[in-house]
């Protein structure tokens, strides 16, 4: 695989090298340093990544921080894969990297409305899938699979206390 | 919808205006609602909102084994379903570090490539008619029916295939799958030079495609198009040749690639990729070899004879203790790319060692391709949006999953 690319220059300051993923090198970086990091692996003759595969929420909701953001990013000139990864905790946000990848765009809102990560400097960030008047964070692993019991989901989980809804 | 009321008797009508596309219109596919704000009849911002379909497809699959996910993946792009499954079994055949018999591999890429001709068949014959030539559609439905004839021979189903396994695929090709597929091959060969006759020399079809919704190489890739979107636009990028999968690098093929970035040419490029699709079911079916349809591993596979189930009490165990808790996967994660016919299919699975996954995400490639429209449609008219849509080929099931 890309096990070529050597990444001790940028995998400092914060920045570490997840040696657990097999599939393709993994780089770990905190919210605050990721819109920097993108930019230059973006530009950057060595890495080139042009084009951004996918960013997606992943809840572990034990865990703390409780969030990650994780982005696929791959060069189509020099055919190689990396994955970031950004641990939020909750309530913390992201920068939006919609500014380097126009495509960021839908993604990002799309983790927003299945996890409510809030991306800063987003252009539009609101729900994409769900209806604008929806509660709560269908996949947050705290969200029940069949939802909240209302009048068009009678067999979902009871409300949380406290909501009249 | 406040534009309008706000307009003055004496404005005239080519004034400012909000329209609503959809979400129930024939031409879109599906339910897509498409907000436009219009000067006149042009364009000047199109605003596509989704999610009419959305069923939850990765918070199914968390609550599901893997093998249960297999069947959620062919609703995501029905059109193309073994491609959906190929993704999904060969990210969780990652994650548990086994190797496909390399018949299961033959018979997975031949399914692979049959429903890319039944996907592309479809949108090949949709486009021209939404833009008011039927005749085509009537056509590639008709040989469209001999690839579902053949999926309906191997799994028992048209669309809904769920053919690969975990490890292999379900079972051994039928008796006679071959002939029929051969004469499928010599039939629909002669029968593409039909379809180019139709429309490639169409001076109407043309008209409504050619120079319409144009995107450069620099601007497709910045959106995220992939697949035959991509590749119309000039960046030679197939991860069938880049990062082989299967046993594509022991086939011999063409990546097609046009220069214009338009409607026509992302038509166009489908349209060869039929035929090298052709080209490789036809090899696919000379060169495989004999051997296992899955992988000798009990703890992973089914039972390779559905017969002995029903007199083994072993045998009916091996099934039960499958189907019922299911396969656990070693902790880990993995991301895995396959070219699916509209793009770059990407499955991410999380794995904390049981049986269920913590984490699927999709890479929708129709959900990314879709979002370029937004750079495309501005300054056109609104009758080339339909046109625009319809040659980025988005399967609504898929974008909003």
């Amino acid at each position: 695989m890309s096990s070529t690319l050597d990444f001790s220059d940028i995998a400092v300051d914060g920045i570490t090298l997840d040696t657990r993923c097999h599939d393709m090198p993994t780089l770990v970086v905190p919210p605050e340093k990721l819109f920097a990091l993108c930019e230059q692996l973006k530009q950057a003759s060595k890495y080139k990544f042009n084009f951004l595969s996918d960013i997606g929420g992943v809840d572990f909701l034990t865990r703390t921080p409780r969030f990650e953001v994780v982005y696929h990013l791959f060069s189509i000139e020099l055919n190689h894969r990396i994955r970031l990864k950004c641990p939020l905790v909750e309530g913390a946000s992201i920068p939006s990297v919609c500014r380097i990848w126009s495509c960021a765009d839908w993604h990002e809102r799309e983790a927003f409305d299945m996890f409510g990560i809030v991306f800063s400097d987003h252009p539009n960030l609101k729900r994409i899938y769900m209806a604008d008047d929806f509660k709560g964070f269908p996949l947050r692993k705290d969200f029940p699979v069949r939802g909240y019991r209302d009048d068009l989901n009678p067999f979902g989980e009871p409300p949380p206390e406290g909501d009249e809804s | 919808m406040t534009a309008v009321t706000q307009l003055n008797a004496d404005d005239g009508l080519t004034k400012d205006l909000l329209l609503n596309l959809g979400p129930q219109h024939p031409s879109t596919h599906g339910v897509l609602r498409i907000l436009l704000e219009m000067e006149g009849e042009r364009i000047i911002k199109a605003d596509p909102i989704i999610g009419y379909l959305h069923r939850a497809f990765e918070k199914m699959a968390e609550a599901s084994t893997y093998t249960q996910t297999i069947p959620l993946t062919d609703r995501l792009d029905y059109l193309c379903q073994a491609s959906n499954n190929l993704g999904f079994v060969r990210a969780v055949e990652h994650l548990l570090g086994i190797k496909v018999p390399e018949r299961a591999q033959y018979i997975r890429v031949l399914m692979a490539e049959l429903s890319r001709i039944s996907g592309h068949l479809l949108i090949t014959g949709a486009l021209p008619m939404d833009l008011g030539a039927m005749t085509a559609l009537l056509y590639t439905m008709r040989e469209r029916e001999m690839v579902m004839d053949l999926m309906e021979m191997v799994s028992g189903s048209r669309m809904m295939s769920s053919y690969c396994r975990i490890g292999g695929v379900r079972e051994d090709l039928p008796e006679g799958f071959t002939e029929r597929t051969t004469e499928f091959c010599q039939i629909f060969s002669k029968r593409i030079s039909d379809y180019e006759q139709l429309l490639s020399n169409n001076r109407m079809f043309a008209k409504r495609t050619k120079g319409i919704g144009i995107i450069s190489a620099e601007d497709a890739i910045d959106w995220g198009l992939s697949g035959p979107c991509l590749r119309a636009s000039g960046v030679d990028w197939d991860i069938r040749r880049d990062k082989p999968y299967e046993i594509y690098d022991k086939l011999d093929f063409d990546v097609i690639v046009s220069h214009n970035g338009d409607c026509y040419d992302r038509w166009w490029c489908r349209m060869e990729e039929m035929k090298q699709s052709l080209s490789m079911v036809e090899q696919c079916l000379k060169q495989m070899p004999e051997g296992r349809f899955q992988v000798d591993a009990p703890e992973i596979a089914f039972p390779s004879d559905k017969a002995e189930v029903k007199k083994s009490m072993e045998a009916l165990i091996h099934q039960f203790k499958l189907a019922a808790h299911g396969i656990d996967v070693p902790k880990g994660e993995w991301y895995e790319a396959i070219e699916a016919p509209k793009g770059e299919l990407g499955y991410y699975i999380i794995s904390d060692g049981s049986e269920k996954p913590v984490r699927v995400k999709v890479r929708a490639p129709s959900f990314v391709n879709l979002q370029a429209m937004q750079p495309m449609c501005k300054n056109c008219y609104l009758a080339d949006l339909i046109a625009i849509v319809g040659s980025l080929d988005p399967v609504m099931a898929e974008v909003d999953k």
